[in-house]
């Protein structure tokens, strides 16, 4: 991992840069399955090989793929960094060993979760629990945040489209579909046959997240991905006339409200907010409901977003190509 | 002593790394990728901290005693999918940038703000 870090230091060449990005998310997600935390490794297969690699690379096709080689003052910028790691390193002399069990980090709140957790919430995956009912005002924040990251790329690359350019998309889709057996047709095809079990284990990892590793951050993601897929493959138009764009900003709104009002609920049944005891006679019942339904909403809200950032990615790179088209 | 302490080195030699590209680099996108080492080694530091040795994944199961610390997995799992949106944020804004200058290199941007005033 450190040889693929230095490797992106010395690269003037940004799009090696990326695939060496993508590379190094992968070798962190597999020392996050070697350190047991299988979610995190899940998750970061996913957005820091997929769709992060992804991104950049829309972007760089915007921006140019060759680095400046100039430098600021490089040697000065070596200096404090390398003050820096010293203190740091110094720092970390005081530290707890790694792997201990006595360690401080494992003595405060962890017990708690671990031992009672079965008996207060029932489900086995001890992240999910943490991460949906006893840290749920806090995840709420995190789907905000989400939320609020999707709006910002809307508002800063968002395109108005005419009426009269979706029929001219129109009749190139026409066009395009009849000339698409020709290109790229086994890729195509296998994709065509790959979609629906992409969308299938998303589904299957946004409801079995009580009992293994997953939920509605990494479902959202896979969910995506799989029509990230299909946009890549069949073209910017034809996936703009299967996926309406309004209805993507409705979901993503939609999944945060879902999310909020199962905390007003249990809000007006006179408990805390995002108290799932309340949503059901049962407290244990009431816990896997509550659960079940932030973790629709958190998905909801994540695939939602993450399309409406590469669309308006993609999007906005369409329009400067038919510019540069028309100008000349 | 030196084993029980690997862990965070590595981290601070990543950080570092991450932390170099930020300042040297005048390349936007290139300083987007420095500081998503930097964040990475952070997700390290903290998933390194929850391991527990002999400590299995944090799924409850029978004949299981020993868990790794199941707090940490949850603030970086939400940390990474936040950290995607943030990502994007910042491209969207490079992108933006290039439309408004022409370029994405620090300095030109600054020569070229100079020639405005």
């Amino acid at each position: 991992m450190v040889a693929t870090a230095i490797a992106i230091v010395k690269m003037k060449d940004l799009f090696a840069i990326i695939m060496l990005l993508g590379i190094y998310s992968l070798l962190s997600a597999c020392f996050f399955v070697a350190m047991d935390a299988v979610d995190v490794a899940f998750t970061e297969a996913a957005v820091g090989a997929g769709i992060s690699t992804l991104l950049m690379l829309v972007a760089i096709t915007m921006t140019g793929r060759v680095e400046n080689p100039s430098r600021h003052k490089p040697a000065l910028a070596l200096f404090v960094v390398v003050v820096t790691g010293s203190l740091l390193i110094y720092g970390t002399l005081d530290m707890p060993y790694f792997g201990l069990a006595q360690d401080p980090v494992h003595l405060h709140v962890a017990p708690r979760y671990i031992n009672d957790s079965m008996q207060e919430i029932g489900v086995p995956n001890i992240v999910t629990s943490v991460l949906a009912s006893y840290r749920a005002f806090d995840t709420f924040g995190e789907v905000v945040v989400i939320f609020t990251a999707g709006m910002g790329v809307l508002a800063l690359l968002s395109v108005v489209r005419h009426p009269k350019d979706v029929a001219i998309d129109n009749s190139k889709i026409d066009a395009f579909n009849k000339c698409m057996h020709e290109e790229h047709l086994i890729l195509r095809i296998v994709a065509k046959v790959l979609i629906p079990f992409i969308l299938l284990f998303a589904l299957y990892v946004q409801f079995h997240g009580d009992y293994g590793p997953g939920g509605g951050f990494q479902a959202g993601v896979i969910f995506a991905a799989a029509i990230i897929l299909y946009t890549m493959l069949f073209g910017m138009n034809t996936a703009r006339r299967v996926i309406n764009q309004s209805a993507t900003q409705l979901f993503a709104a939609v999944g945060v409200l879902l999310y909020g009002s199962v905390g007003v609920i249990s809000l007006l049944e006179g408990k805390n907010f995002l108290d799932y005891s309340a949503l059901s006679a049962d407290p244990i019942a009431g816990q896997h409901l509550g659960i079940l339904l932030i973790e629709l909403g958190v998905g909801i809200t994540v695939t939602a977003v993450m399309v409406i950032i590469f669309f308006n990615f993609a999007g906005r790179r369409n329009d400067q190509q038919n510019k540069e088209n028309n100008d000349l | 002593m030196i084993m029980g302490l690997y862990n965070y080195w590595v981290v601070v030699v990543l950080m570092m790394i991450g932390f170099y590209i930020v300042i040297a680099h005048g390349n936007l996108i290139k300083k987007i990728v420095g500081l998503s080492i930097f964040q990475t080694s952070v997700f390290i530091f903290y998933i390194s901290m929850a391991k527990v040795d002999g400590g299995t994944a944090p799924i409850l199961a029978e004949g299981i005693t020993q868990y790794s610390n199941p707090l940490p997995h949850v603030l970086i799992l939400t940390a990474i999918v936040v950290g995607i949106a943030t990502t994007a944020l910042g491209l969207a804004l490079a992108v933006r940038i290039k439309e408004a200058y022409g370029t994405i290199e620090e300095d030109e941007i600054q020569e070229k703000d100079n020639l405005d005033c």
